[in-house]
């Protein structure tokens, strides 16, 4: 009984509308939960609430009747039985007459109606009940939003579930949807209203006889609908688009056939309407009415139709009706216009259902026909007025959809009016006896004509589309009339495109435009349908080769021609087509050999473009063109070795270029190219060994960049067990050099005594080059890779960087990044670190050695050197420079070693490190600013050592990357720098320790800096004042800025900016004159406008040192830079003086 | 006084789209008619919600600018030829452009010959002291 008394509790507090909706939401949860638990059966609830259903105080019926409801549409899984579920919905669908008391009678009926099969469902009979007294209680629009959602819930949950009731109920639904729909405007409601119209006509297949008032009356409901406009803001949370109601209302206009005389009339009316949006969606639902209404439907309408969209076609093009540029190559003249593209749409899918009718209204349509019979009067491009090319621009469209949408119309196309064009064009038959050669100058047959080269070359392709559309269709007639025609006449066509190409000048681009367009399309026909003579193909080719090769003067032409030629490449390659490969790649051959032909009078520039481009339409071609370019690559280089090269340089660079940035990307991404690499770089190899004295052209720095660039993105770009053997036969001629002066002794030797780097650096320029391309190898190989010597190839580096070559440097950086822990059988990392910093180095240093007393051979390892042990100071910054880089390649993998490198460079960088401070009188200037360059060496290093660097260590060349090494780096250095700061005694040595604490806060990303805005504002300033002095750090400027502003804008370091408020704006102020970089003014004007947001206390004071650096900026020669000044002026000059 | 608006009904014109200028990030960029006009086209009109520019009473091409010189002339077009909000725009245009400009530009506003019943008016030299 408790709990009864419970239970009559939850239910006044529901029922009860002074209480909160949380406490009645609360009262909700606790009935339904007693009713999953079984612990209250529904029948006791009903009896206990018997009093709230029937009490006449309509309010609290209304509650009682809504609690029922809400506590069954919980219960939507849990079993009940059928007597039940009975009583229920004929209690529900009773109190639908209750007008007072609705909403829970609709919910009780949607929750009942809703149940799924299994756990107890509402019986056809009862649904029929529901649905009679829904017919004759429910007015639907005398309802607010939310109740009439629910009713047209309802239904279209019986139209959905229970579709017999609602048949036998009969034609007295319609009414009662009409009833309900009419003037609905709620978006939301709408949507489920166009659903339930859809459904009812579905429903009703066949309404015969008087129901054709009803059908006429639904549709007069829905029409006024159509266009859909709909502006709600967008504040709004409604989640209804307008094109999903103008969808819902689409199949609901195209439910039925029975619609077909209303709708279609008034689509074609909304046609004509001034609305772009109206005559879009009018075409939608006309194509997909054609679809669903069925061809005997629309024919009546057909003459109607077509005029309208005939209309469209021609009215509707944009200014640029026909633009010939070489984008539109692929697509020929089609415009955007979304409202021509959506009736061509219609027309295609009207043809398809009915080609006869629609094909005969075409070819006997007035419009069309005029313009051919005036075709005479379209001769020249440039003379025709606009509203003729949209005319023509018009018929092409037509034309060509109606060709392209069956075989049936493309026939009657060609039947009805290609005789005509060719007729005009003066095109006969060509004899196969006739010669073709595309270079006899054979007579122009063809008279000039635009209009119908124009018509022709839009049909031509239409027609291609539809054979290659259906090439895959195996089901496709050989022999149809088109084809016929198309055989009789491609020969004279091809040489008809040909003769416009040759005519046109750069003045009618049109002519030149659809001559070569043409030719592209006569070679792209599937070979199954026009069984065209190889010789024409290869005629058709030759042309296009001929314009590549003695053409290169003009543009347009020339690259048109490019472009057809690869897109007939790619065509041949996509379809397979066996026969045409073969003339193909005749093309691809001469093209190729371009590169080494030296009569030809192209531009090099251009050549290697062909080449190029027509290398990636396809992979055989590839094959074909990759041994040309190494083929020329082989022939300059050797020239360049041993003549000296005669051709200008910059040939070589730009044939390297195209090597590497073109060929190589592509070749990257398709299979069975690794062999062709491999070889290529093993040939290079090979060229450099056999040339033993290189001549003095080769010092020339681009080229041998060029070179070392190739190297490395070809080497990157092979396999991993090719590297191996391309490592050993690199290695096998850098051993053959005399710099090279590793034998079995001399290893004992240099184990013994260390490194003698007592002689000069005196490398010939070919031990340059080896020694540099062998550095290349060794950056870009992968981590794998076998290394023959080792020892040997640490040795040789170290020596080298020693000596001043930062290639060494980085391959030796590159070396430690990749070595492997314990790697099979090679020597591990540890290995190489104690080679790298334990080896002896001597040197003799005459100069200082005698001065400084000490005997003419000291020896000293890296860090020694480093410290300035040598006293020469070129042999201390070449080891900075390389520690650097050796530290970069263990700070990249997070290895632990790398902070012995850097405790190595502040040691460098606190006074007691180096050995400057010496008390020498007389040579104290002098040993100052010796030392005070290397330490900004030492500060570069580190900037080295965070950067990106695009030349090694990249993801690219294989590098082995820890994620987030930048942070970690940051967070370690950061303390140390700063300590170091502050115990600094010179204004000289702190300036280097924050400019290497700004090259690695410039790096870092933002979200690590932030954390410790507070510490590094100062030094960050400190820094940037240093850094504005000269250019020369221009872009860690700038990134230090922009960190800057990071901090002005965020939040959380707010406390910072307001207490350094008066050093930033003075550092700010200043960078708004910065004269070397025009971002770092505007950021700085930038970071101004920040700085005005804070509290006016602060700020106030600083205000007219702001202005007056303002208004300065007002002149800045460059135009953004002044909109930020005249922004941030009135930034500072609004800021509130009173408050 | 006229208690109504003194045009009622003006000839409003769309809008004229915005590029951005591509920049030739090595050269000095002069100060052009455009740049000009950008900092007052969006002006409000003092009695209607429309811009200067929809009610086209400046275009870019009533604006010269020498650089050399320092000047800038500034030629406007009201609405209607006894328009009495004249001096009113010209003082806008100066207060905008005071703002925009170093102080070593000299900025010369007029009325567009023959646009204004009262033409003297419009010199806007006046109007600081008239207020």
């Amino acid at each position: 009984m408790a709990e009864l008394s419970e239970l009559t509790r939850h239910i006044e507090s529901y029922v009860d509308t002074s209480r909160s909706p949380s406490e009645q939401v609360a009262s909700l949860r606790a009935i339904t939960s007693l009713l999953k638990k079984n612990l209250l059966p529904i029948e006791i609830l009903v009896r206990e609430m018997g009093l709230y259903l029937t009490s006449t105080d309509s309010v609290i019926r209304c509650r009682g009747i809504l609690l029922l409801a809400e506590s069954l549409d919980c219960l939507s899984s849990k079993p009940l039985d059928t007597s039940t579920i009975h009583s229920l919905i004929i209690f529900f669908a009773d109190r639908l007459a209750d007008w007072k008391a609705l909403r829970g009678a609709l919910v009780g009926c949607l929750a009942l109606m809703r149940r799924k099969d299994g756990v107890g469902i509402v019986t056809i009979s009862d649904a029929l009940a529901v649905t009679k007294s829904y017919v004759h209680n429910l007015h639907v629009q005398s309802l607010a939003q939310h109740d009439r959602m629910l009713c047209f819930e309802l239904l279209e949950c019986l139209l959905e579930n229970y579709p017999d009731a609602i048949v036998s109920v009969g034609n007295e639904i319609f009414y009662a949807i009409c009833e309900a729909v009419d003037y609905e405007k709620d978006p939301q409601c709408l949507l489920v209203a166009f659903h339930i119209v859809e459904l009812a006509m579905r429903l009703f297949p066949d309404l015969y006889g008087p129901s054709d008032g009803i059908v006429g009356e639904i549709f007069d409901t829905l029409g006024r609908y159509f266009p859909i406009h709909f502006t709600h803001p967008k504040g709004e949370d409604v989640d209804v688009t307008r094109d999903e109601l103008s969808r819902a209302l689409m199949f609901a206009f195209t439910s039925t056939p029975l619609f077909e005389p209303f709708a279609i009339p008034l689509l074609l009316e909304k046609l004509s309407s001034s609305l772009p949006l109206a005559k879009i969606d009018a075409l939608k639902y006309l194509s997909h009415c054609t679809l669903k209404y069925g061809a005997d439907r629309m024919e009546k309408h057909a003459v109607a139709i077509w005029s309208s969209l005939r209309n469209i076609v021609f009215s509707s093009s944009q200014e640029p009706v026909l633009s010939f540029d070489c984008e539109s190559v692929d697509g020929i003249g089609f415009s955007d216009d979304d409202i021509a593209k959506e009736a061509l749409t219609v027309l295609e899918k009207l043809f398809m259902q009915n080609s006869v009718l629609f094909l005969n209204l075409i070819v006997n349509d007035e419009d069309i026909n005029l313009i051919f019979d005036n075709i005479n009067s379209y001769m020249n491009f440039s003379n025709i007025s606009l509203q003729s090319k949209r005319k023509i621009h018009g018929v092409g469209c037509i034309l060509a959809t109606a060709a392209r949408s069956t075989v049936f119309s493309c026939n009657r196309i060609f039947e009805s009016f290609f005789p005509c064009l060719m007729n005009t064009l003066g095109i006969s038959i060509l004899k196969p006896s006739d010669n073709m050669s595309p270079s006899g100058k054979h007579a122009v047959s063809g008279t000039l004509n635009f209009g119908a080269l124009y018509l022709s070359v839009i049909v031509l392709e239409a027609c291609r589309d539809l054979t290659v559309g259906s090439a895959q269709v195996a089901s496709f007639p050989t022999h149809e009339t088109f084809c016929c025609m198309l055989e009789r006449f491609s020969a004279s066509l091809a040489r008809d495109f040909i003769s416009y190409v040759g005519r046109g000048n750069e003045t009618s681009m049109a002519d030149v435009f659809l001559g070569v367009k043409g030719l592209q399309i006569l070679a792209t026909f599937p070979g199954s349908f026009l069984s065209m003579p190889e010789s024409l193909l290869e005629y058709i080719l030759t042309a296009l080769v001929s314009i590549i090769t003695e053409n290169f003067q003009g543009t347009l032409s020339w690259n048109l021609a490019l472009k057809a030629l690869v897109n007939v490449g790619s065509y041949i390659e996509k379809y397979h087509e066996s026969k045409k490969e073969i003339s193909y790649m005749v093309v691809v051959e001469k093209i190729g050999s371009l590169l080494t032909a030296a009569k030809c009078m192209m531009p090099y520039s251009r050549k290697l473009e062909a080449v190029s481009e027509v290398g990636m339409s396809g992979r055989n071609y590839m094959l074909k063109v990759v041994p040309r370019l190494e083929e020329a690559i082989f022939t300059n280089l050797s020239d360049l070795y041993v003549n000296g090269y005669m051709g200008p340089a910059e040939n070589t660079v730009r044939l390297l270029e195209c090597y590497t940035n073109k060929v190589l990307p592509w070749i990257n991404n398709s299979e069975g190219f690794d062999e062709v690499l491999h070889l290529f770089v093993i040939n290079i190899w090979n060229q450099i060994e056999c040339c033993k004295h290189f001549s003095t052209r080769t010092e020339e720095k681009d080229i041998f960049e060029a070179t070392m660039k190739t190297m490395k993105f070809a080497v990157s770009n092979c396999s991993e067990t090719s590297h191996n053997a391309i490592v050993q036969k690199a290695y096998a001629v850098v051993s053959s050099c005399h710099f090279f002066s590793w034998n079995e002794s001399a290893v004992n030797h240099v184990e013994m005594r260390g490194l003698d780097i007592s002689h000069e650096l005196k490398l010939s320029i070919r031990d340059r080059w080896v020694l540099s391309l062998f550095a290349s190898v060794i950056m870009a190989i992968h981590p794998q890779t076998r290394l023959p010597d080792v020892r040997a190839t640490l040795w040789l580096f170290m020596e080298m960087l020693l000596k001043g070559h930062v290639p060494s440097a980085q391959a030796l950086g590159s070396l430690v990044n990749k070595f492997g822990s314990k790697a099979n059988g090679q020597s591990t990392l540890d290995e190489a670190m104690d080679i790298i910093f334990n080896t002896s180095i001597s040197h003799a240093d005459s100069a200082y050695g005698i001065s400084m007393g000490i005997g003419d051979k000291s020896t000293m390892n890296l860090a020694d050197l480093c410290f300035g042990a040598s006293n020469s100071r070129l042999l201390q910054i070449n080891a900075i420079v390389g520690l650097a880089w050796i530290g970069k390649g263990l700070l990249m993998r997070g290895h632990e070693k790398v902070k012995d490198i850097v405790m190595i460079l502040l040691e460098c960088l606190s006074s007691k490190g180096g050995r400057h401070l010496r008390q020498d009188s007389g040579q104290e200037n002098c040993e100052q600013d010796v030392s005070s360059s290397v330490m900004t060496y030492v500060a570069d290093a580190f900037h080295i050592m965070m950067s990106d660097s695009e030349v090694c260590l990249s993801r690219r060349y294989h590098a082995n990357i820890r994620p987030l090494y930048k942070q970690r780096f940051f967070s370690t250095m950061m303390p140390m720098l700063q300590a170091l700061i502050i115990k600094s005694d010179s204004l000289f040595q702190r300036s280097v320790l924050c400019r290497a604490l700004a090259y690695i806060m410039s790096e870092t990303p933002l979200v690590a800096v932030l954390g410790e805005a507070k510490k590094l504002t100062p030094v960050l300033l400190d820094a940037l004042l240093m850094f504005s002095k000269d250019n020369l750090d221009k872009d860690t400027m700038y990134s230090l800025l922009l960190l800057l502003s990071g901090i002005l804008t965020d939040k959380s370091s707010q406390e910072v900016v307001i207490e350094n408020a008066h050093i930033i704006i003075n550092c700010l102020t200043r960078m708004v004159s910065y004269p070397h970089m025009m971002l770092v003014r505007e950021t700085a004007l930038q970071c101004l406008v920040a700085m005005s947001m804070l509290p006016h206390s602060r700020i106030y004071p600083l205000r007219t040192q702001v202005l007056q650096a303002v208004s300065r900026a007002l002149d800045d020669p460059k135009r953004s830079v002044r909109l930020q000044a005249v922004r941030c002026r009135q930034a500072w000059s609004s800021s509130p003086v009173t408050t | 006084m006229t208690l109504g608006l003194i045009n009622a009904n003006p000839v409003v014109h769309a809008k004229k789209e915005r590029v951005a200028r591509s920049e030739d990030p090595h050269a000095d960029d002069a100060v052009d008619p455009l740049e000009i006009y950008d900092h007052v086209r969006d002006i409000r009109d003092p009695e209607h919600p429309y811009s200067l520019e929809q009610l086209s009473v400046l275009s870019e091409e009533s604006i010269t600018v020498d650089e050399k010189l320092g000047r800038i002339l500034i030629m406007f077009t009201p609405t209607i030829q006894h328009c009495s909000m004249v001096t009113v725009i010209g003082l806008c245009l100066r207060e905008k452009l005071k703002d925009c400009f170093p102080p070593h530009f000299k900025v010369d506003i007029k009325v567009a010959p023959g646009s204004h019943a009262d033409e003297e008016s419009g010199d806007t030299q006046f109007i600081p002291i008239a207020f």
